[in-house]
């Protein structure tokens, strides 16, 4: 996995997240190549594109599109498979997630993420674990830490 | 257990106060306030200003004293947002770090966040970051260490590793399963980015593999994956744990928590496929134990669902790519038909990969979806379309070539990818080389691919183009006739519009009208001058290729027509402010009135004799001895001047340090070929790497014959195209039984078609099928189906690697096998494939000289005399007697599918076995000069029925040298003996010798010695050399034995020589560093002395200077930039730290240093 990207229809960036080391210039590019490319395509095309020698998994969940880079010798429907994973995840955490909830919580998105991919792999399966360390981590907000380390014991 | 973190999930929300509800917005934070600002602006501008005040007042309040981590967690995600959007945030950096450092557990959190997502892996802030890691690493806080964790798991300073390293292996112990797998994938992360630090504890990730938690485990195959990758043989031990594992899973015996869709842990399972097609490639056995599982695996994957496919085409992938069982093959394939057919698009795409992949072993898979292939390609979505001619340029032959060409130019046409455009362009160069049907053709797509590809095209796509025109094959006749029809077609191009050609073709044209247009008979050399001369008017016209305009004109200029153009342009052009377009016009008008002068310059040869050169340029000794007299600095070797400024600069300039192996070469061109060397003056300059004028390397004819290697010339090139055709001529036998009916290959039976007009489509696609899957029926005539068959077919259309290419060469009767680049061989086979497929094209009528297609009557080269003359049918090698193989089958033995099987029974050739320990009494031999000098053991190579190949390693103080011994205890004599020898890692080539003939022999009773030259190309722990040694047996029989040779690092570190101030400005010079404990020589007296000697005597690195507790050590790559040192007494070990320019060389030293101390 190179990168995630998550824009909206109008093509403004929502999320970003690169797993492998990008200058700044490269990512503004691939930002833009990306929304460009993926918004330009049809209904009723594939879910794949190339772009240079990676291939970009992309989908669309209501107004947003995630956008997925892998290499091409990886399993373009896994990944799509991933996407929706990720999907998932934010649903179960947000309860009936819209765009608005990822705009305005990013970095709830962002956690997310990093408990269910870490450094371009698949870091946990499982929605239900990942779903426990992310409330686990939240609930030290106001909570003493005997009861967090309560709700890490069951994970 | 689910119920409590239910009971937990309901009561979250009234727990989080702050945030009523987690998801929605909260319309109070500034966050919110600046999202919603920004989604009311409606013009770019007005966002760029709102964000620049919101940074402004970022900035302001970050730096505040007063705020509190809470404010700054709050300014933090506002930071991110406004990066996002993409506006510079770095003032926010430090704070970020900060924060991770001092905040409670959840600003940490957040803290973390913002240094994953604002820094890379190099930024020089993430070293402020270590302290805070290992301080979170020790928290007895649960979430501290998780955050830890994934931090270290996405972004960590690759020289900082070391610091942490021991608190994550400890963490592999840790009681939670969570800790346990992030400490996993730390290490995987560790292992990407320095895999030498992780050395030590592979043993540890069998334990996380044996984890009782399957995430754990699932953690450990990333590792693994990566690992048995790089080294598959190693690990053919775990292959029962993984199947196991991969069966439990298949079967359902994980917790149902890790179903997805009720698929059981899907991700894992095809990790774990993948890991199981590495090690079962090319090996039989292992194969064997996985057959069970990978059909239990298709069989259960029924469901209907996305991720159910994506493991049937990793099963698929897997079954493809390990050793082939039939039956399982059969259901592989029938799965890949599923896909295809499937109104899925995603699954026909999948379905046309897997075809891809799977056609090269069993084209047949292609023929029965042909019509599904033919639809593909006329999709309405563009990426199916081009997988679809990915597919059909694998499948490429003789015989369809036209139909895919065009297609693929077609596609080309309306290309806007810059990508796509030069990826195609250089596969119709690849597939028009390989099987051009006729010399117009082959110049008329060459012609559509310069125009349509432009200037964004591999430099290597003229070089070879050029080289083919140049070398040509054995028919002088038919290289005639390439020749003319290129000066025939680029006359008239340039006739029409030469303002729209790309630069490159415009100098492939004038460099071809230079060579060539005396070939066409009534074209004046004065008409062609005046059609180059418009060119250099062209605004949009390099100055590169003015000169390549001007050398065309320089080689035509004879007689006063030539001389009144030639004066006409220097009055025009002479005021141009370009030197080297001044030069060239002024020889050009020299040698335009002096014939004479002309003719010895530029010698106009039928051949391609070599010109001699004195590449040591000794005729200018006594102009540099004079100069050194009058006080002029002695030359310096550029490397030499580049280290030289960098220690006056202390900027590292890297980037340009590679640029004198390269211009060597770029000059070392056969003769007048080249416009490169033909400026009159480069000798004066005194610096070998002017001879190539400015530019001029852009395109460099690589692909001549290296004449001239680093010492000199080499050996002479045998330009005589070596043994040609091969068998894959692909003329079916099915040709001549049809009694001269055009090929038909068996279209899929269709459905009675609709009457109307539908009917008319349906014919020119079935034409448009039968164009295209031509030459691939007659494998399905040829037998039963082939899916089950045991090798992968060796098959015309094959693609060949590019270096696989060189190893052929051997065989001919070229003798300086090691100097000559693999590329102009490869070249030289797509030439043989030319000329072998030219009488093809009048196939449908075969005269009789064409109806025996006999590779030893096409191609009399004494490597195939040999050869079976009678049987056409490449397409079943194995049915053929080992020794009546057509060559095409000797060709493939360099594939790697199966080589060493097929070398013992084809041509008993045994592979030595690498630790045989038979006493060799070799050194004798070991020519006198090299006789003092430290070399390595004599490790037999390779050895067959009559020869014996042995090799050691000899150091000299500038170079390296790879000593080979031949020994032949025969009788007889090995004829036509050639060594060929490659390397990822090493540039090889052969040092003794001077001009070799064209042929040697090592006779019977005798040790023949060979000398190579090894030159590291990049520093790495261990280098490879692969070689292939060839020769004629007595009775003609050509044999040939590959072998391999491994070298380590210390055999190119040679020490340097270096005062303590020069190495002080060294140190300074260089910038890529690392640092890490080393073992001590502790029981010695005195043991930092000891520990450094030792490193002296079995590293021959320099000890500069020992100062108390510290010492000084420094070394060099061999031609290759220093390495340097610095050892510490620090706590009962040695802290050293590693720089160098050279970013690789630090970290593979240090492996050496390692093991340099661990032996004792």
């Amino acid at each position: 996995m190179h990168f995630l990207l998550l824009f909206s229809r109008q093509g403004r960036l929502r999320l970003q997240k690169w797993f492998t080391p990008t200058p700044e210039r490269e990512k503004k590019k691939i930002i833009r190549d990306m929304t460009a490319m993926v918004l330009a395509r049809k209904p009723k095309t594939c879910n794949f594109l190339h772009w240079m020698d990676l291939k970009v998994v992309y989908k669309r969940y209501a107004s947003l599109f995630f956008c997925l880079a892998i290499d091409d010798q990886e399993n373009e429907l896994l990944a799509l498979e991933i996407l929706h994973r990720y999907v998932e995840l934010l649903d179960k955490y947000f309860g009936n997630v819209c765009e608005l909830d990822i705009i305005f919580n990013f970095e709830k998105a962002y956690f997310i993420l990093d408990e269910f991919l870490i450094g371009g792999e698949v870091q946990e399966t499982s929605k239900q674990t990942v779903a426990r360390c992310i409330e686990a981590s939240d609930m030290l907000q106001e909570v003493n830490v005997f009861n967090v380390l309560s709700t890490l014991a069951c994970c | 257990m689910s119920d409590v973190v239910e009971r937990t999930l309901t009561a979250l929300p009234s727990l989080l106060s702050s945030d009523p509800s987690p998801g929605r917005p909260s319309s109070t934070s500034k966050l919110g306030t600046l999202i919603r600002g920004i989604t009311e602006l409606t013009s770019k501008h007005d966002e760029e200003k709102l964000i620049q005040r919101e940074l402004v007042s970022i900035k302001e309040q970050v730096s505040s004293p007063n705020t509190t981590m809470r404010q700054m967690k709050e300014l933090m995600v506002r930071a991110v947002y406004c990066e996002m959007l993409g506006y510079e945030a770095s003032f926010s950096y430090i704070h970020a770090i900060k924060l991770a450092q001092q905040g409670t557990a959840l600003d940490k959190r957040v803290g973390y966040l913002a240094v994953s997502l604002f820094l890379n892996e190099s930024h020089e802030l993430l070293l402020l970051l270590v302290n805070t890691v290992l301080k979170d690493l020790q928290s007895t806080n649960l979430i501290e260490v998780c955050m830890a964790l994934t931090v270290v798991g996405q972004v960590f300073p690759k020289d900082m590793i070391p610091a942490i390293l021991p608190m994550v292996e400890e963490k592999l112990n840790h009681p939670k399963e969570i800790i346990r797998r992030k400490a996993v994938l730390a290490l995987y992360k560790f292992y990407l980015i320095a895999p030498n630090q992780v050395q030590h504890i592979h043993s540890k990730f069998r334990k996380a593999l044996c984890d009782k938690d399957p995430g754990v485990m699932s953690a450990s195959l990333h590792i693994y994956l990566e690992m048995v990758t790089e080294k598959p043989e190693s690990y053919k031990d775990l292959v029962v744990s993984f199947v196991t594992i991969l069966k439990q899973v298949v079967g359902g015996k994980l917790p149902i928590d890790f179903n997805y869709h009720s698929v059981p842990a899907p991700w894992l399972q095809i990790q774990l496929l993948r890991i199981l097609s590495l090690l079962g490639k090319n090996d039989r056995s292992t194969s064997e134990m996985m057959y069970e599982v990978l059909d239990e695996s298709l069989r259960r994957a029924e469901m209907n669902h996305n991720i159910t496919y994506a493991i049937l085409f990793e099963c698929v992938k897997t079954i493809y790519t390990i050793h082939p069982k039939a039956e399982l093959l059969e259901k592989a394939a029938k799965c890949i038909g599923n896909f295809v057919l499937s109104p899925k698009i995603n699954l026909k795409y999948l379905g046309l990969k897997a075809l891809t992949y799977v056609v090269q072993q069993d084209a047949n898979l292609a023929l029965q979806h042909q019509m599904t292939i033919i639809e593909c390609l006329d999709h309405a979505d563009l990426i199916i379309k081009r997988e679809t001619l990915e597919l059909l340029f694998r499948i490429t032959n003789g015989q369809n070539v036209k139909v895919i060409v065009e297609k693929l130019l077609e596609f080309l046409r309306h290309s806007k990818d810059d990508y796509v455009t030069i990826d195609l362009g250089g596969k119709v160069t690849e597939l028009a080389e390989k099987y051009a049907p006729d010399n117009s053709w082959f110049i008329r797509t060459m012609n559509t691919v310069f125009l349509l590809v432009g200037d964004q095209m591999q430099p290597d796509i003229p070089n070879s183009f050029l080289r083919l025109l140049s070398e040509g094959f054995e028919s002088a006749e038919e290289d005639q006739q390439l020749r003319l029809l290129a000066v025939d077609s680029y006359v008239s191009l340039l006739q029409e519009q030469p303002a729209r050609l790309p630069q490159r073709f415009l100098q492939v044209i004038s460099w071809v009208l230079g060579e060539y247009s005396s070939v066409k008979e009534g074209l004046e050399p004065a008409t062609v001058l005046r059609l180059l001369a418009p060119l250099l008017d062209l605004r949009h016209c390099s100055s590169e290729t003015k000169s390549w305009v001007l050398a065309a004109m320089t080689k035509l200029s004879a007689g006063p027509a030539c001389l009144s153009v030639a004066q006409e342009l220097a009055e025009r052009h002479g005021g141009s402010l370009d030197t080297t377009l001044r030069q060239r016009l002024h020889e050009l008008q020299h040698l335009a009135s002096d014939g004479e002068l002309l003719r010895r310059v530029l010698p106009c040869s039928d051949g391609l004799e070599p010109l001699e050169v004195d590449s040591t340029l000794s005729f200018l000794d006594g102009f540099v001895s004079e100069a050194l007299a009058a006080g002029a600095a002695p030359y310096k070797p550029p490397h030499q001047r580049q280290e030289e400024l960098a220690q006056e600069k202390a900027l590292s300039v890297e980037p340009y340090g590679l640029s004198l192996p390269l211009s060597l070469s770029s000059s070392s061109i056969a003769g007048r070929l080249s416009p490169t060397v033909l400026s009159m003056s480069s000798g004066l300059s005194g610096n070998s790497t002017e001879l190539s004028p400015k530019g001029g390397s852009a395109l460099r004819l690589e692909g001549v014959t290296r004449v001239w290697g680093k010492e000199g010339y080499l050996a002479k090139a045998a330009l005589k195209p070596e043994e040609a055709a091969k068998t894959e001529v692909p003329c079916p036998l099915s040709v001549l039984q049809e009694g001269g009916s055009a090929p038909r290959t068996p279209v899929v039976s269709l459905p009675a078609p609709a009457p109307g007009p539908s009917l008319q489509a349906e014919r020119e696609k079935q034409q448009l099928a039968s164009c295209l899957f031509m030459g691939l029926g007659s494998q399905g005539a040829a037998g039963p189906c082939l899916m089950g068959k045991a090798e992968p077919t060796r098959h015309g259309f094959r693609k060949k690697v590019k270096g696989q290419g060189s190893s052929s060469g051997a065989r001919g009767p070229s003798g300086d096998s090691a100097s000559s680049s693999p590329s102009p061989l490869s070249a030289q086979s797509a030439m043989d494939n030319l000329l072998c497929s030219s009488p093809l094209d009048s196939g449908s009528t075969p005269s009789p000289a064409d109806s025996a297609p006999s590779p030893a009557d096409s191609a009399p080269s004494p490597a195939d005399s040999a050869t079976s003359p009678a049987d056409p049918a490449p397409h079943l090698p194995h049915d053929l007697p080992a020794n009546n193989r057509p060559c095409d089958a000797q060709e493939d033995l360099t594939e790697d599918t199966d080589t060493s099987e097929t070398v013992v029974e084809g041509n008993s050739v045994a592979v030595v076995d690498p630790y045989d320990p038979e006493p060799l009494c070799l050194s004798p031999h070991l020519p006198e000069e090299l006789c003092g000098l430290p070399r390595s053991e004599i490790r037999p190579l390779c050895r067959d029925a009559s020869l014996v190949l042995s090799a050691c390693c000899v150091r000299t103080d500038h170079s390296s040298l790879l000593v080979v011994f031949v020994s032949n205890a025969s009788d007889s004599a090995a004829r036509r003996f050639a060594l060929q020898m490659t390397s990822g890692d090493l540039e090889v080539s052969r040092v003794r010798g001077g001009p070799e003939e064209e042929e040697e022999h090592v006779e019977g009773h005798s040790v023949a010695v060979y000398q190579y030259s090894l030159v590291p190309t990049r520093p790495s722990v261990h280098m490879e050399l692969a070689g292939r040694a060839s020769y004629q047996r007595p009775d003609g029989e050509p044999q040939s034995t590959p072998f391999s040779y491994g070298l380590s690092l210390p055999d190119f570190i040679r020490p340097l020589s270096v005062s303590t101030e020069e190495y002080g400005r060294l140190w300074l010079a260089s910038s890529n560093d690392i640092k890490q404990n080393l073992a001590l020589l502790s029981q010695e007296p005195d043991p930092l002395r000891a520990t450094l000697h030792r490193l002296r005597d079995r590293l021959q690195l320099n000890v500069v200077d020992i100062i108390a507790s510290e010492g000084i050590v420094a070394c060099q790559l061999l031609q290759g930039p220093p390495c340097l040192m610095h050892c510490r007494l620090n706590a009962g070990c040695l802290a050293v730290w590693l720089r160098s320019s050279l970013p690789e060389l630090p970290d593979c030293l240090l492996y050496h240093c390692q093991r340099a101390l661990a032996q004792h």
